[in-house]
């Protein structure tokens, strides 16, 4: 009985210390959405149990490879106390654990309902992912950008899809996480609600091969007047000249990531000066670059290609993402680049 | 000369080299015929397959059977006359104990490999940007790490089934030896198969191998889907094996309540191997059909379903993580008794919770795709199913606490790896619950944090556990025991070291550290965390080294182990003399005339000799 008065009170003393380290330590990071805060309540109660359960165990042990360790000349001789178990005790231990498990179950259900409120007057953003980039349309301003500006203390309604393999949309400070799947019948929503104005960053967290590691993109949120004062000049700066128009489309769809502007090597042949040359292709013709060729180039990249460049690297759905006025824009930008 | 080539491994290596340029030669022959170029990807894959059955034909593994379809008399196991000393261990060898050593030496020789690749890119990791690897080099060394590893753990478990079920359960054998010999030896190419893929051109999927991205990354994908599929083989035919050898080759009395506790949790665990590894062998072989002849099950531009493929890879690999631990929880239930010399608390609660986990295990899977957009009906019942796992485990804990208790324990150093098995194992255990409620998954989901509670559950579930078992029955392997102050600096070395590295990984997992990326964003402020992290790994490696010295020098200079020398009354100590003889109890004649566990109990034995026809038993008791 002394025993387990001593324990009891050593298990106690040690929960609320170890739970007094994980509070305190700073194990999360900072909490800017309104799922985040749900979610952050779970964790305490979560650390709650672990801090319990660690000091129960280990108290136990502790305590008894100490108090009842052999002392003096025992070295050798004697056995411990025969016990060989005792039934009432385990099943105090499996039901007890059963109906903790269960009713954290149900908190976790909840929890999970709560970060999955969803309000009417939601902002739709439609986010792209592809080897190793995002970007993120928003479909009621027509604007494209390659950075997520959000409202702050307005829901956000993102439609994900991906042009290529499996990434994840996670910005830590948010907490919720959705993987974004390639595929038309496998397009898959979030919500988030932004609680506190500031630059964050969404990284992609399913492995997606190659650069996994540097596909960030900023995430903005700022207030609802600065957002409004962000549309308004988007909006207002919508190029009217087809080359500035190209230029904005093929820097906004991630073009630029294995074209360059400047004749530096990449993933994909430069643009500079490419325009009327005359250039080799890997089935050994050759062809003259005009519009027509650019053309095809863009919609059905896997036809013509340059000798020395791999195939199935470039996307083949530029035909449907792009209008026929946006794609002689672009191939009006990629004709100034002389 | 000539006697090193009539070596089987050597044989069945350098047949597999020269299949494999067969097999790549014939593909190439027929594409040629057939007016075609040549192209590389089908070529190896051919190559490597072709390569796998030549070893078996070279080291001989095949040879019996072969004489038995040919109706060639087929002498019955035990009448094989081993090769004399070390050669046994290099050959295809039907004594259990032999097969149990080389499956031994096989883990933690892919224990020392599979290690050495994380040393690796810790390194790369120690600072941020990018210093001595680049993406594809990082990206091939992590899957490796995961795969080499997974492949040492099922051969590190394979061992302790293999060496120890017959001991314990009192048999002469295994119920096939032929097909235990046989499990051992595929293990073999598949693991050259499997490190293979560093040197066709690497793969970028992590040990995962998630469509579409290993549809569409570099060709040695396919050896690395290649090395499994073989490997699971062993690891099917060796559970298959394990199973039927516990259900009828038990000595006289045995009956299942009173088996050794670690035969319990041998046998759940191959009933989970035998019946989910199908499922990742399968995963695996689509996706290679979907590269080799473009069957798109994976991909939906051609109505494939890439989560089909989580479903499928999952369904086995998490009750692998219940397969990879449950043997290292049975030698902690085995081990404890002995050094704390009491019995083991509430023994059928134990080894039922055994197959409670097992059953459970299969439930879960779910869990890993929490994130993967699979639909909230499925998210919540998979929530409940996984945090069940949490009972049967804690009746684990509680009795283990409960053995613990008034015990009179002797510091041995397999009581202190066991010691620190229950410790690490708790903080895997702990770790697992924020991971099982949907919304807090949804932060924590391929993180850091990930990383650290599965090495967390791997260390106390098996590295501790094996180092545990190895200083324990290392005597009955070689006769000497191994050396108590290595053995201690090598515990005292690693757990620390490991403990600081794993709580390293669950802090900045938590603050948004991504598992597998190569470099990582310095604003985050990760670069010293990252840097303890690295020493701490480096720190563990140094500690096994000395293990592994350890291993070696005391096979010649080893303190002799003569009779019982941990007073268990466990029938390979209590009868056997160390080393075992071959053929085990062959001439014992031993009846069970108590319960495992009653340490304590004045005058009770667990068995018995009745007859004792053989001159070596009286002495020995």
């Amino acid at each position: 009985m002394k025993h387990l008065a001593i324990i009891s009170i050593l298990v106690i003393i040690f929960t609320l210390l170890a739970n007094y380290f994980l509070q305190s330590v700073g194990l999360l990071p900072v909490e800017a959405s309104e799922q985040a805060t749900v979610i952050d309540k779970l964790f305490n109660t979560h650390f709650w149990i672990i801090s319990f359960l660690f000091s129960l165990i280990s108290v136990v042990v502790v305590y008894s490879l100490i108090v009842f360790r052999r002392k003096g000349d025992d070295e050798d001789e004697g056995d411990g106390k025969y016990i060989t178990g005792n039934n009432t005790l385990e099943v105090v231990w499996t039901v007890i654990p059963l109906i903790t498990v269960i009713f954290f179950s149900f908190l976790g259900a909840k929890s999970l309902a709560a970060t999955k409120v969803i309000e009417p007057e939601a902002l739709n953003v439609n986010v792209t992912a592809g080897q190793w980039y995002w970007f993120f349309e928003y479909p009621d301003f027509e604007i494209k950008t390659d950075t997520l500006f959000l409202p702050v203390d307005r829901q956000v309604k993102l439609t994900m899809t991906s042009v290529d393999v499996i990434h994840s949309f996670w910005v830590p400070e948010f907490r919720v996480k959705q993987d974004v799947l390639p595929g038309d019948n496998f397009v898959k929503e979030l919500y988030l609600t932004p609680t506190v104005v500031g630059d964050y960053t969404v990284r992609c967290a399913e492995f997606c091969g190659g650069a996994h590691a540097y596909m960030n993109s900023p995430v903005k949120v700022m207030s609802k007047e600065k957002f409004q004062d962000w549309v308004d000049t988007e909006l207002g700066n919508q190029p009217k000249d087809p080359v500035s128009k190209g230029q904005k489309l093929v820097t906004q769809n991630g073009c630029v990531g294995c074209h360059s502007s400047d004749g530096k090597e990449g993933v994909g042949p430069t643009w500079k000066g490419l325009f009327g040359s005359t250039q080799k292709l890997s089935d050994g013709s050759t062809v003259t670059v005009d519009e027509e060729y650019l053309t095809n180039s863009i919609v059905k990249p896997n036809v013509q290609i340059v000798a020395g460049y791999p195939a199935n690297v470039m996307p083949s759905n530029y035909a449907d993402l792009f209008s026929q006025d946006e794609l002689s824009s672009i191939i009006a930008f990629i004709k100034s680049l002389q | 000369m000539k006697k090193f080539f009539s070596i089987g491994i050597i044989r069945g290596l350098i047949f597999q080299i020269l299949g494999s340029f067969a097999g790549a030669g014939i593909f190439y022959g027929i594409r040629v015929l057939m007016g075609l170029q040549w192209k590389t990807e089908p070529t190896i894959v051919v190559g490597g397959l072709v390569g796998a059955i030549f070893f078996l034909v070279g080291q001989g593994s095949l040879r019996d059977w072969w004489h038995v379809a040919i109706g060639k008399e087929m002498p019955e196991a035990h009448e094989v006359k081993p090769y004399p000393g070390l050669r046994r261990y290099f050959e295809f060898t039907l004594d259990h104990k032999v097969v149990g050593v080389q499956y031994g030496v096989l883990s933690m020789v892919l224990l020392s490999v599979g290690g050495s690749l994380a040393l690796i890119f810790r390194l790369e990791l120690a600072n941020s940007g990018l210093q001595i690897l680049d993406f594809i080099q990082f990206n091939t060394l992590v899957g490796l790490h995961g795969m080499v590893l997974i492949i040492s753990i099922l051969t590190g478990i394979a061992a302790l089934g293999n060496y120890l079920v017959p001991l314990l359960i009192g048999a002469e054998d295994m119920a096939f030896p032929r097909l235990n010999a046989f499990s051992f030896w595929i293990a073999i190419p598949a693991s050259v198969i499997l490190l293979s893929a560093m040197f066709f051109g690497g793969f970028e999927t992590g040990w995962t191998g998630y469509p579409p991205n290993s549809v569409r990354g570099p060709m040695g994908v396919q050896m690395f889907f290649l090395g499994v599929y073989i490997a699971g083989w062993s690891s099917i035919l060796g559970a298959l094996n394990l199973v039927a050898t516990i259900i009828r080759m038990r000595n006289k009395g045995m009956n299942l309540f009173r088996m050794p506790i670690l035969v319990w949790s041998v046998f759940s665990t191959s009933f989970m191997a035998m019946t989910a590894t199908q499922l990742i062998g399968l995963s695996f072989q689509l996706v290679m059909f979907e590269r080799l002849l473009g069957m798109s099950f994976f991909t939906p531009s051609n109505g494939g379903n890439p989560i089909l493929f989580q479903h499928l890879f999952w369904f086995y690999s998490h009750p692998a993580v219940y397969i990879f631990v449950l043997p290292g929880l049975g030698v902690i239930s085995e081990l404890l008794p002995v050094f704390v010399r009491k019995p083991l608390f509430g023994y059928k609660w134990v080894a039922m919770s055994s197959m409670g986990i097992a059953a459970v295990g299969f439930l879960v899977w779910g869990h890993h795709m929490f994130a993967a957009g699979i639909e909230d009906y499925l998210r919540v019942p998979f929530m409940y199913s996984s945090l069940l796992v949490a009972v049967p485990t804690g009746v684990k804990f509680f009795s283990w606490a409960a053995t613990i208790w008034q015990g009179k324990v002797r510091f041995a150093v397999p009581l202190l790896f066991t010691l620190g098995a229950i410790l690490v194992f708790l903080l895997g255990g702990l770790t697992g619950p924020p991971l099982g409620t949907v919304s807090t998954d949804l932060h924590l989901h391929d993180t850091y944090f990930i990383v650290g509670h599965f090495h967390d559950t791997m260390f106390g579930g098996f590295i501790f556990p094996i180092f545990a078992a190895i200083y324990y029955w290392y005597p009955k392997i070689t006769g000497r025991k191994l050396n108590e102050t290595l053995g201690k600096i090598h515990f005292y070395l690693m757990t620390p070291s490991f403990l600081l590295m794993t709580f390293g990984q669950m802090r900045i997992g938590l603050l948004g550290m991504r598992r597998r990326i190569a470099d990582y964003d310095p604003s985050l402020n990760f670069d010293f965390t990252q840097l303890l992290i690295t020493i701490a790994g480096y720190l563990i490696a140094i500690s096994v080294l000395i293990f592994f010295i350890n291993l070696i020098i005391s096979a010649k200079k080893g303190e002799l182990a003569t009779g019982n020398i941990w007073k268990s009354r466990s029938p390979e100590w209590a009868i056997l003399p160390s080393p075992a003889p071959a053929h085990n109890y062959e001439g014992f004649e031993f009846k069970l005339v108590g319960d495992p566990y009653d340490y304590g109990l004045k005058g009770s034995k667990y068995v018995e000799l009745t007859t004792s026809s053989n001159s070596k038993s009286e002495a020995v008791l």
